[in-house]
């Protein structure tokens, strides 16, 4: 087991640049998600890590050791495809054997570690089942047993749940978190799915164009997205547009939106991000309304009623808002009617 | 609309058997008469086994076989070797030139024997090489390439990239992952390709002919010489022979490398 550190690395494949001066820290045995558009460059930093292709400068260490010309069979490292890659003309057993076989490892060591990994996937009794044989989710099982078996010091995923329907993913999702606490193992893992990064990881790397644009726990990037980008590719955001204030930002009309880190903006135009969550629905200028409350009046427009929770689209001078409110018994708003929005200062940020 | 459909199906039915006749009534005729003591095909059937016994003794008709297969085994080995390692080259790397050398493949395959096996004694001539055996197996692995290469290449397009990644993320050598993954998987497709090669060698006629040295001539040369000095059956008795060895490995090869297709 072992930490993973890539030092500026970058990479450019003919005239596109794929990966610019990237650098993070993935901390010993965590669950670090590389998260990002296609296109962003997450699949290249983990082909890299892997030894696929080799950067075209920059450094990456595992462990204590700088790896950036090492090829692949010689990292130790454990990887699950996007469509798993499972040797079809092998059995299951087999294909978990593959990389103590390749090592020369004694038959009997083989198989006892072959039966160990199946059982960690609880797919003991499926051992001389072929691949096409299995379901989707067993599929996945295989691939995961077959890439840890080997003790590898880091474990890399690209996309391993996308080939699986939503309940199966869930599922899987819980599955594959279970497995790596079990085996304690450094574990990176690129998706284009935030809610896959938001529930499964310690640490989020969000991606675009190439460039880390930011990186922390899921709470942390949540609650305060460093632009525009991360508010609205790790969840749902209103994004308001303005002039620099002291509390916040100034809209068009004048009215002042406070927002929790004012003061450390000095561009002159500056958005802030409300999460649809946070934003409270008032029929009309409400008493309980404290004066510190940031408010804004708007017209809803559409309603989408999802059993639990209702998202409401609401005009506001022609930008169009998101309010999601938890269905728990209280009056709901008409279509067309003149409302209130409120929402507490802590809950707007400012984002470049 | 029933009476239709039966017409359909008949007329189908009518088709293959046609076509079937029309592949295999000359071979099974060819069979037949190599058991017929008349040598001019009077019928009915005089049965015998005396061409085969002629045949036992014709020397040259024996060491024109022997040649042959010695041409083709020699040929198949390094054609199918050579085959599979360029379309390995051509699906793995990235080198300059690559879809030149890739489209410089086919034309080979479509130009005229005739010009082929003209050219290569010319060649052969201009640097030393000569005519005989070696200069046939040499000839005979240069038209068999082509087709070994288009036969295991499209079973490799069949064999996904990730394979060779996880092999090696797995920690495999090159050589490993050759060893153990991809050439299992195209294994069918190499054996075909080795049958092709064979074909090719085994059946080849004009090459062989322009390379070919009197003393030391291939089963289809020697029994065109025997067809000029004057037809006998013994020559039904040899064809009989090559075609039911031949016939035979095909079928055993299909059988068990399930050409065609999966499953």
């Amino acid at each position: 087991m072992a930490g993973v550190q890539v030092h500026g690395v970058s990479k450019t494949f003919g005239l596109h640049r794929a990966l610019d001066e990237v650098s993070v820290d993935f901390a010993d045995g965590g669950f670090y998600a590389l998260l990002g558009p296609s296109g962003s460059g997450k699949t290249t930093l983990l082909r890299m890590i892997a030894g696929f292709d080799f950067p075209d400068a920059g450094r990456i260490v595992i462990g204590d050791e700088g790896v950036e010309r090492v090829p692949v069979e010689r990292r130790r490292i454990g990887m699950v495809f996007q469509n798993y890659a499972l040797f079809p003309n092998m059995s299951v057993a087999d294909n978990v054997a593959f990389g103590l076989s390749v090592r020369g490892e004694a038959k009997t060591d083989i198989a006892r570690e072959v039966k160990q990994a199946l059982d960690l996937v609880q797919l003991e009794e499926l051992g001389q089942r072929r691949p096409h044989q299995l379901s989707g989710g067993q599929r996945q099982r295989v691939a995961l047993a077959r890439a840890i078996v080997t003790r590898p010091r880091v474990l890399l995923l690209d996309e391993p749940l996308s080939a699986l329907d939503k309940a199966l993913r869930v599922d899987m999702q819980i599955e594959l978190k279970r497995i790596q606490r079990e085996v304690g193992i450094t574990t990176i893992f690129v998706t284009h799915d935030q809610e896959e990064a938001l529930t499964m990881s310690d640490r989020i790397g969000i991606l675009r164009d190439g460039r880390l644009v930011q990186e922390g726990p899921p709470e942390e990037i949540y609650n305060s997205p460093a632009s525009e980008f991360a508010a609205t590719f790790l969840g749902d955001a209103n994004i308001l547009r303005g002039k620099a204030s002291e509390e916040g930002i100034e809209l068009g009309d004048g009215t002042v939106i406070r927002c929790c880190n004012a003061g450390h903006n000095p561009a002159a135009n500056s958005s802030c991000a409300v999460r649809p969550e946070r934003i409270r629905i008032e029929a009309a200028e409400s008493p309980e309304a404290s004066s510190g409350e940031n408010r804004l009046k708007a017209r809803v427009t559409k309603r989408i009623f999802a059993g639990n929770s209702t998202t409401y689209f609401l005009d506001r001078d022609g930008q169009t808002l998101k309010v999601l409110v938890q269905n728990s018994g209280g009056e709901s708003v008409a279509d067309g009617a003149d409302v209130m929005l409120y929402w507490p200062a802590e809950s707007s940020v400012l984002v470049a | 609309m029933m009476g239709t459909t039966r017409l359909l199906e008949l007329l189908g039915r009518a088709f293959v058997g046609l076509m079937l006749a029309f592949l295999y009534l000359p071979i099974f005729i060819m069979a037949l008469m190599s058991f017929n003591a008349s040598p001019f095909y009077q019928l009915p059937m005089d049965w015998t086994t005396s061409w085969y016994e002629a045949l036992a003794r014709n020397s040259g008709l024996i060491d024109a076989t022997w040649n042959s297969l010695r041409i083709a085994v020699l040929t198949t080995v390094i054609a199918t070797i050579l085959g599979t390692a360029a379309s390995l080259a051509l699906r793995r790397y990235v080198f300059p030139g690559k879809r030149l050398l890739r489209a410089l493949l086919f034309p080979p395959i479509a130009i005229p024997w005739l010009i082929t096996g003209t050219a290569m004694l010319i060649f052969f001539f201009g640097v030393g090489i000569g005519r005989g055996l070696h200069a046939i197996v040499l000839g005979h692995v240069a038209l068999a390439l082509p087709y070994v290469i288009v036969v295991v290449s499209a079973r490799l397009e069949t064999f996904a990239p990730e394979y060779e990644e996880a092999a090696r993320s797995l920690g495999a050598t090159q050589w490993q992952v050759t060893t153990r993954v991809t050439l299992p998987w195209i294994a069918p497709g190499v054996v075909a390709g080795a049958l092709f090669a064979f074909a090719v060698s085994f059946d080849q006629f004009v090459v062989s002919y322009f390379l070919s040295t009197p003393g030391e001539a291939t089963l289809p040369v020697e029994i065109y010489a025997a067809i000029r000095k004057g037809f006998t059956p013994e020559i039904n008795a040899v064809s009989t022979i090559i075609m039911t060895v031949s016939m035979g490995s095909m079928l055993l090869a299909a059988r068990f490398f399930r050409f065609g297709g999966e499953k």
